[in-house]
């Protein structure tokens, strides 16, 4: 049964996971997601449904009972915020090279350092290009409403089970933060029954240990893993999502994903609403990126614009996907400030429209 | 007599476990870490716990301790052994779960999760080798490295005055209220072995009536590291490093077993 609530992008995913049937939370308190935590432990999943929740005693420690969590087969995740999820990235590419299904969840606040605990996407290089040692790919998604922070949740597991790969959702303070209806979805059993095949469980005698880890001290096997690892990125731009808004008829067009997407959304209305023929494309999967379709949309624009709460990072991204066919611009706010969508619509006048 | 007639179960007074592996041990000759591990594989299998462990494995010597006992395993990121254990009994309860941890791993780049995971008192099983030195990586200084022990990082010996004073960890963590047995053994010598073993069967069988946590020390050799032949590496231990990390039971059934204070606060004064 599902049913609506006024909820923080925080809470959202917090009760989201106990009806995911998530069995395992591991965190450590960090603004601006530390609702998620407080939420939890609030709501005693322990005996909604059976989820474990545990602070631990930091990021560090947190990722590796995540690590340890995954390697039973079993649904488990963590929150954390931008220096927290620095903190953990030794762990996150430990559990990539070891090729382990979890959710991480990044509520992004304003960097590099300590920063502010304003929002900002300035993790995206972090999130997409793998963010730890070694050649890894996160799956990423990114939501633009509380809705989304809630609905993701269970698309991240099913994507992190399909591929056997780590998943991040990439918000941001704004969407953590702030508050919306959501419709809550029904109340999934918790799984009691794993793919034994490769999980630790204790070795039975009808098959060989299993053993979880990401060494190959041997460099033949250690390449044959990274071709496999790359094969696997490569299969997953199956799994690319996006939203197009007035883009039939565009003639330039706003990239932009999470809260920034959200402001767009407003310019974009404004520009129509002048007789101006702007679109946006709204990613929300990062990774994999909807290169194809901002490659396919192009031949269509006189010019394109990423804005993002950074000084550009998803702007290359886009770049590689254009590919030189029209004039990428880049407009955003970092630091923790977030741009207006009259700040945007001044740059999309000087930059391309009006320009 | 023909050797057909001498191999009889009847004559059998020792046997390797079929829980160790048939992989060729990647430790040096004269290092502690085989019997150690056999140790741990024989009372997995008196106890008839195979299909129900799960061991991690850290980061140093025995990084591959996975090739070599035959029990599902995880590996650790250096130091994060308890965390990632923390993690699976958690989910696993049921089960049992041990770290295999060395002195650098354990007592220096983990000392936070070996705290924390004392002090929660998870229910698992601590198996820390305290050899003075980083094996693996050839020899430096660890936390444990005695005060004028020569490593490659401490050519001179180690200067507590620069570098701290050797770290008593198991002293630490059994005063913590969660751990419910703490004890330090050893394995060079046939009598050590056999009282090692019972320790392992003790911590294991704590974690079976799930009373808390279990903390075994074992003070071992590097004869590589310490630049010595086996036979010194024994007797160096015996003579340096017994005296400042005694061996027997700390902590048992829950209580302080051994009164230590005394041993620290002189340790305390020589650093001054």
């Amino acid at each position: 049964m599902s049913e609506l609530a006024l909820m923080k992008g925080n809470e959202a995913i917090a009760e989201a996971a106990i009806r995911a049937g998530v069995d395992a939370y591991f965190g450590y308190p960090i603004t601006p997601q530390s609702e998620v935590l407080e939420y939890l432990t609030l709501q005693k999943p322990e005996e909604r449904t059976g989820m474990v929740v545990l602070q631990a005693e930091s990021e560090l420690a947190a990722i590796n009972m995540i690590y340890g969590a995954a390697g039973t087969g079993k649904k488990v995740m963590t929150t954390s915020s931008s220096p927290g999820i620095s903190l953990m990235q030794e762990g996150i590419s430990y559990i990539a090279g070891a090729e382990l299904p979890c959710l991480i969840v990044n509520v992004v606040r304003g960097g590099p350092g300590l920063g502010t605990i304003q929002p900002s996407q300035a993790d995206y290089f972090q999130a997409t290009k793998g963010g730890g040692h070694g050649d890894y790919h996160l799956i990423v998604l990114a939501p633009a409403s509380v809705q989304e922070m809630a609905d993701f949740v269970d698309l991240a597991f099913e994507l992190a089970f399909k591929y056997r790969n780590p998943a991040m959702i990439l918000s941001d303070g704004l969407i953590g933060q702030m508050m919306e209806k959501v419709e809550l979805p029904p109340q999934k059993p918790r799984v009691s029954e794993f793919d034994q095949s490769w999980v630790i469980t204790g070795k039975t005698p009808d098959r060989e240990r299993n053993i979880i880890t990401s060494l190959n001290l041997d460099p033949d096997l250690q390449y044959e893993h990274n071709m496999k690892l790359n094969e696997k990125y490569n299969r997953m731009s199956e799994e690319v999502r996006f939203e197009t808004i007035h883009c039939e008829d565009a003639e330039y067009l706003l990239v932009a994903y999470g809260s920034s997407a959200r402001i767009c959304q407003k310019v974009v209305d404004v520009a129509r609403g002048r007789g101006q023929k702007l679109g946006l494309l709204r990613p929300q999967t990062l990774f994999p990126f909807p290169t194809r379709e901002l490659a396919r949309l192009s031949r269509q624009m006189k010019g394109i614009m990423s804005v993002e709460l950074s000084n550009g990072q998803m702007v290359e991204d886009v770049k590689l996907a254009v590919n030189g066919r029209v004039p990428v611009y880049h407009f955003g706010m970092p630091g923790g400030k977030v741009h207006s969508p009259d700040d945007v619509m001044v740059a999309v006048d000087e930059n391309f429209i009006g320009g | 007599m023909e050797v057909n007639e001498i191999i009889k179960e009847e004559n059998l007074v020792h046997r390797r476990t079929p829980l160790m592996t048939d992989a060729i041990l990647s430790y040096c000759p004269g290092c502690g870490h085989g019997t150690i591990h056999h140790l741990i594989m024989e009372v997995v299998e008196e106890m008839g716990i195979q299909q129900e462990t799960i061991g991690i494995s850290p980061v140093g010597c025995s990084v591959l301790a996975y090739d070599f006992m035959d029990v599902d395993f995880s590996e650790a990121a250096h130091g994060r052994a308890p965390a990632v254990a923390t993690g699976i009994k958690r989910l696993w309860p049921d089960k049992f779960v041990f770290t295999y941890q060395g002195d650098g791993d354990l007592a220096a780049i983990g000392t936070a999760e070996t705290i924390h995971t004392c002090n929660r008192g998870e229910n698992i099983t601590i198996f820390f080798v305290n050899n003075g030195i980083y094996g693996m990586t050839g020899g430096q200084m660890a936390p444990t490295t005695l005060e004028g022990m020569k490593s490659s990082t401490t050519p001179y010996g180690r200067d507590a005055m620069k570098m701290g004073p050797p770290f008593k960890v198991t002293e630490l963590v059994a005063q913590l209220p969660g751990t419910h047995y703490v004890t330090r053994q050893a394995v060079h010598k046939a009598g050590l072995v056999r009282k090692a073993k019972k320790a392992i069967r003790k911590a294991l069988e704590v974690q079976k009536a799930k009373k808390g946590l279990a903390f075994i020390e074992f003070v071992s050799n590097c004869n590589s590291g310490w630049k010595m032949t086996p036979n010194q590496a024994n007797q160096w231990m015996e003579e340096h490093m017994l005296p400042f990390y005694p061996l027997g039971d700390i902590k048992v059934e829950g209580k302080l077993v051994r009164d230590f204070c005394q041993e620290l606060m002189e340790q305390t004064t020589e650093v001054k």
